[in-house]
């Protein structure tokens, strides 16, 4: 297919662009294949907007006499205004856009016709493999292995071509693990706390059925993690009536009586549609543009979007307690184990482990946690809040985690590598990028569309010196101790740098920030240079010595 | 007094009713003391008897008899008392303590931070009024002092010094006094000299249905002619405009547009006292509800209200500023009796226009100028003496959270920190400095306060390190000239205030401190400015001489002594919080497990003692408090340590 077949028409003059806080802008609107563009004419600051139609949510189209108004809904929440002279011109774009911002097929999107223009130093499709991870975890325990029984996603579709498992088992015995899990979903190994030996796994639920089935390799597979005479915890993202009613459809939980030395805990985190609309809501509350208090407060209420937060947060540091405080190992699933069980595995490694705090470890926590373990990107963020589609595969399930991850910032400003500005990126580029990254639902999609030979990563881009510069928090100092965070609503608040960007000026606030790295970058100047005057003298000094007492 | 002494008290904490602590309460004269049993810590709880708000006794149990202490700078304190008879007296006690009758029994006549005459004057005399309106540019050719009021014979609770038009003769003044509520008449509060534009203040008119007032009429003129280049003067009444009408009635209410020449008059609704009271009582019930989810927390904060009405006052302050500022208008405002709605708007509108103000030491010549001199009802409103507690109402507080929401929205405009507000407002309620003692500037003459209290502005200034601002800079843009908030949308900008409402929750607070790093920071870099000049000149010294110098080796050496210690020592005492209900039943924990790293942390707390106490007693291990504090350079916790000369009412009641 061409992209000009959907392109009515490419250009259009005399288009006037309205952003929040801006003044008007009026210039030249072109269409390609992938972009958006508005080029102003004037010469002394010739402004440009380039927007990839894979960011437009929805858009909505006016008309007052012959001028067309197009309302564009970006899913980086931004609202834009084009005012387009003449009825035909604006109809020809608008419905341009909206087929070019729906394309079907993946290998149409962007990042298959994305050309770097910087040079690559590091292949970010190779800096996070998960047999750097299993090294890593070799030098710390022998009682791991890893398991290609999954090279050809024959067993589990949504999981990589090599799993964690533990030792003692057998592929063969995987086999039937998998059976008897949702979507063979194993339990695999997540993460090692190093302090103590215990370990965090997560899995699906078990497919126990209204009969009770057990699995004999299941129980020992998960029984292999506990040292003698230890229990372990199950934490069930789903409220027990949940788990009971899932029974019926050929799903369920592990019974005690078939796993004593597990302690089962419910911890209902929403799903799907319900955060969706959440998001829809909070996002409308945040465009709403009346004066009255009361209203903001019972809309953000009522979008229930911090009390997601709050329970994500919360089941998040009950598994990251279980094994730093009670020293017990701990199984994570909720239904499929590809959403709120990788909220709360990856939130918890965050608080336990202070290697995921830095910018690389952080990276390498999403690539393992999210995109290898088999977050269906492509699904869950189709759409984002302006969408209208009723679709029940989208989900901010990993918006709804890079929040999280900035309430565990905002109240230990100083223990993270990266700023707020770092996640925010990483909220866009799962909805819209040049990248491919974020691209296909699992790895196996991603190995089908040879992601890594067609499509720039990610990674390649951000991690280069010029680029991390940004994101790095300059209040950084390591701090290498568990960080509980603080759950109580009046800890949790709304995420201004994302849900309120487009609505209020954030003038002073960046203001702000540049006067903080100011301090900091001036106080490293001193250092430096009392340290290199110091250095200087102590020569000097000794130089005197030794002519004096030779 | 008796004093009382009870031994085997038990102190609860806020959140999880397993973590109490066991100690002996004391109450003295002026404080109640809870000193905690363990041997190793001894950690001292201190509260002022003019902080208390309310004593509540509650139900006898098998453990013992539970009293519940609520205090003005919203820490509750709940105590559990092992004998019925024991609770009784204190009860009754804390109740007559609570509530003093006499002026003299206020903590203030007792206090004493060793100074001698000189210094408490000089103390005194740190925030000057007649100094201030010199700063402004007053006396000129349209404005000047007028003593008409010396011996407070016009209007009893208004400064004896009061600044208005040059063209308002004491005729004028007088006529106009006898047609405003308690004969406030209109006076200046604020002059904006880029544009001879101004604030003025008064009470309401008594024009009832259809009463004028000539001399009223040209004191209006008066202050619009004032200010030659605007052809109008805004009359702001800042109350709802149902509660202006229904005052006509009693023969108060508002101004007629028809009777004054060239006025524009304008309602902004904010509520009375009344609604301000009961608005902070529902909010304060929502902050101490236990585990709320986080639909209680927002429905109740909503349902107070409060946020509604600090909104209304930052509205009022907003238009008053920017009809100044960008219109050149002068306003008058009023709203009852002038003393409470009038004094929040006149000074968020004086926070709004003027740099100055946004100072550490413009805020409290702010605060000296719209509420202590122009007879703010300190007593009154923070119920200092026993009174009607129907008088009670949060109205500085009010325009302190305002401070704080500009702040926020302003990080670099202010050169104080959220510390020194809350700071403040502490001292507004704990009668240990004189500044906001009664209602008038009247009976504070007639009490010799000046000579027998210390000002508490000469006791922040000594300390202003602490509550330095790190991000202010004087040349800085955000802090030239108006401040000009977001209008629209703007809902959101307006957000609970934990650190005041919350404050002694330290759980629920950040466990790091943006503003203590910087300030470590910025301290540190002056460190290295004057360690820089010194090596620098001994670099030159040794480069042209060439000299072995014994001494200066050996300084050196202490100086890398110096280098060898890191900047920043953050410690973090960090444990969880009741994620789970269900955890409480399963065994304890292992004694070989996560200790390794909590004997470190004591460690690290230790030594933090030796240099700075408080924080020391900010980090409580076994409460589940997660504390990491930053060093900061000289600071304690956010409390008013040495206030009282020992470690005061604050610090140990940081349990979540």
């Amino acid at each position: 297919m061409e992209f000009a077949e959907l392109i009515k028409t490419p250009r259009v003059d005399n288009v006037v662009l309205h952003r929040p806080f801006y003044p008007a802008v009026e210039g030249t609107l072109c269409l390609t294949g992938h972009h958006l563009i508005l080029s102003s004419r004037r010469q002394d600051d010739a402004e440009e907007l380039w927007l990839l139609h894979s960011n437009i949510d929805s858009i909505e189209k006016r008309f007052v006499g012959s001028l067309g108004t197009i309302i564009i809904k970006c899913k980086d929440l931004r609202i834009i205004q084009l005012d387009i002279p003449g009825m035909e011109e604006c109809l020809n774009i608008a419905s341009s856009i909206e087929a070019l911002s729906t394309l079907d097929s993946v290998t149409l999107m962007y990042p298959f016709f994305y050309r770097p223009m910087f040079e690559v130093v590091e292949d970010g499709w190779r800096s996070f493999l998960p047999e750097q991870e299993f090294e890593l975890l070799s030098s710390l325990t022998d009682e791991w292995r890893l398991s290609c029984i999954n090279k050809e996603f024959s067993v589990c579709p949504s999981y990589p071509a090599v799993v964690i498992v533990p030792k003692s088992i057998e592929d063969e015995a995987l086999r039937k693990v998998a059976a008897f899990r949702h979507g063979g979903r194993f339990p695999v190994l997540s993460y090692y706390h190093k302090k103590n030996g215990m370990v965090m796994m997560r899995s699906s639920q078990p497919l126990t059925g209204t009969n009770g089935r057990r699995c004999k390799e299941d129980e020992k597979l998960i029984n292999a993690t506990l040292r003698a005479g230890k229990r372990g915890y199950i934490i069930d993202t789903r409220s027990l009536n949940v788990a009971q009613q899932a029974r019926a459809k050929g799903g369920g939980f592990e019974q005690e009586a078939h796993y004593p030395q597990w302690r089962r805990i419910h911890k209902s985190i929403e799903r799907f549609n319900i955060l969706q609309e959440s998001l829809i809501k909070l996002v409308e509350a945040c465009n709403d543009q009346s004066h009255n208090m009361d209203r903001w407060l019972s809309k953000l209420e009522a979008s229930n979007w911090l009390t997601h937060i709050k329970e994500i947060l919360t089941a998040a540091c009950l598994a990251a307690q279980c094994i730093d405080r009670e020293g017990a190992s701990v199984l994570v699933h909720g239904t499929e184990g590809t959403d709120s069980t990788l909220q709360v595995t990856s939130l918890a490694q965050i608080i336990l482990d202070p290697r995921c705090r830095t910018i690389r470890g952080f990276e390498s926590l999403v690539v393992r946690e999210w995109l290898q373990a088999g977050h269906p990107f492509q699904q869950r963020c189709a759409q984002s809040a302006y969408s209208n589609s009723k679709q029940k595969w989208e989900a901010p399930v990993f918006l709804l985690f890079l929040d999280c991850v900035w309430q565990i910032l905002r109240q230990f400003p100083c223990s993270f590598e990266f700023n707020e500005h770092f996640l925010i990126m990483l909220f866009e580029h799962a909805y819209a990028s040049q990248f491919g990254t974020f691209l296909g639902n699992n790895e196996n999609e991603r190995s089908k569309l040879k992601l890594q030979t067609k499509t720039m990563s990610l990674w390649s881009w951000v991690n280069r010196p010029q680029e991390l510069n940004k994101y790095k928090n300059p209040l950084f100092e390591a701090n290498s101790l568990v960080i509980w965070p603080s759950v109580a609503p009046q800890s949790l608040q709304l995420w201004e740098g994302v849900f309120l960007r487009w609505n209020r000026s954030s003038k002073f606030l960046d203001e702000a920030y540049e006067e903080m790295v100011t301090l900091i970058e001036y106080n490293k100047q001193l250092k430096a240079k009392v340290n290199a005057l110091r250095r200087q003298l102590a020569e000097l000094e000794t130089d005197d010595g030794m002519r004096e007492n030779p | 007094y008796l004093f009382v002494q009870v031994e085997n008290v038990r102190l609860l904490d806020r959140v999880s009713s397993r973590k109490a602590t066991l100690g002996t309460l004391y109450l003295t004269a002026t404080h109640v003391i809870f000193v905690e049993n363990a041997s190793e810590t001894r950690k001292e709880t201190w509260v002022l008897h003019s902080q208390i708000s309310s004593i509540e006794k509650q139900a006898t149990t098998a453990t013992g008899c539970p009293l519940l202490i609520r205090c003005k700078n919203f820490q509750v304190i709940q105590l559990v008392i092992p004998q019925e008879r024991d609770c009784h007296d204190v009860y009754i006690s804390l109740i007559r303590l609570a509530r003093p009758v006499k002026y003299e029994e206020l903590y203030c006549f007792s206090f004493n931070p060793k100074l001698d005459k000189e210094e408490r004057e000089r103390g005194w005399r740190l925030v000057e009024l007649s100094a201030e309106y010199n700063r402004m540019g007053i006396p000129n050719n349209y404005w000047q002092m007028s003593d008409v009021n010396r011996d407070y014979g016009v209007c009893d609770s208004y400064p004896t010094e009061v600044y208005v038009p040059k063209s308002a003769t004491a005729h004028i003044i007088v006529g106009s006094s006898k047609f405003r509520s308690r004969r406030r008449f209109p006076a200046l509060s604020y002059y904006y000299k880029d544009n001879n534009a101004s604030i003025c203040r008064s009470s309401q008119p008594l024009s009832g249905f259809s009463a004028r007032c000539l001399e009223d009429e040209q004191m209006l003129q008066a202050i619009r002619k004032a200010n030659p280049g605007s052809d109008f003067l805004y009359v702001v009444d800042t109350r709802p405009k149902l509660n202006a009408m229904a005052n006509r009635a009693a023969g108060k209410g508002y101004e007629n547009e028809d009777n004054y020449s060239n006025i524009k008059f304008q309602f902004i609704g904010i509520e009375n006292i009344h609604v301000m009271r009961s608005s902070l009582q529902k909010m304060l019930e929502v902050c101490e509800l236990k585990s709320p989810s986080m639909s209680d927390f927002l429905w109740g904060l909503e349902n107070s209200g409060w946020l509604k009405h600090i909104k209304a006052i930052m509205d009022a302050g907003i238009f008053i500023a920017k009809a100044v500022a960008e219109e050149g208008v002068s306003v008058l405002v009023h709203c009852s009796d002038g003393w409470d709605r009038t004094a929040q708007v006149c000074s968020v509108a004086s926070l709004l226009l003027d740099p100055y103000y946004r100072t550490m030491k413009g805020f409290m010549v702010l605060i000296e100028k719209d509420w202590v001199s122009f007879g703010h009802k300190f007593n009154h409103r923070y119920g200092n003496l026993d009174g009607d507690p129907k008088e009670i109402s949060p109205v500085i507080d009010q325009f302190i959270e305002c401070v704080w929401q500009l702040m926020e929205q302003f990080p670099c405009a202010f050169e104080f920190n959220e510390r020194f507000l809350i700071h403040v407002q502490h001292h507004i309620y704990s009668c240990q400095f004189g500044n906001f003692l009664c209602n008038s500037q009247k009976e504070r003459r007639e009490l010799k306060v000046q000579e027998r209290t210390y000002s508490l502005w000469a006791h922040l200034w000594k300390n202003r390190a602490d509550y330095l601002n790190p991000l202010y800079r004087s040349d800085h843009s955000q802090t030239q000239g108006t401040l000009r908030p977001q209008i629209a949308p703007c809902n959101f900008l307006y957000k609970f205030w934990s650190g005041m409402y919350n404050r002694f929750e330290k759980g629920l607070h950040p466990r790091q401190s943006v503003t203590d790093y910087l300030m470590a920071v910025k301290e540190e870099t002056q460190q290295l400015e004057e360690e820089l000049e010194v090596l620098g000149e001994r670099l030159a010294s040794l480069q042209k001489v060439q000299l072995n110098d014994n001494k200066v080796r050996s300084k050196q050496q202490d100086q890398n002594k110096e280098l060898g210690r890191s900047t920043f020592n953050i410690s973090l005492a960090n444990t969880p919080q009741e994620y789970n209900n269900d955890l409480k039943s399963f065994p304890s924990r292992s004694p070989s497990q996560g200790d390794e790293e909590d004997s470190a942390l004591i460690l690290t707390q230790d030594n933090l003692k030796s240099s700075d106490p408080d924080l020391s007693v900010n980090s409580d291990q076994e409460s589940g408090v997660e504390d990491l504090s930053c060093r900061s350079p000289s600071v304690g916790g956010c409390l008013p340590s040495e206030d009282s000369g020992k470690d005061s009412d604050e610090a140990v009641f940081l349990a979540v």
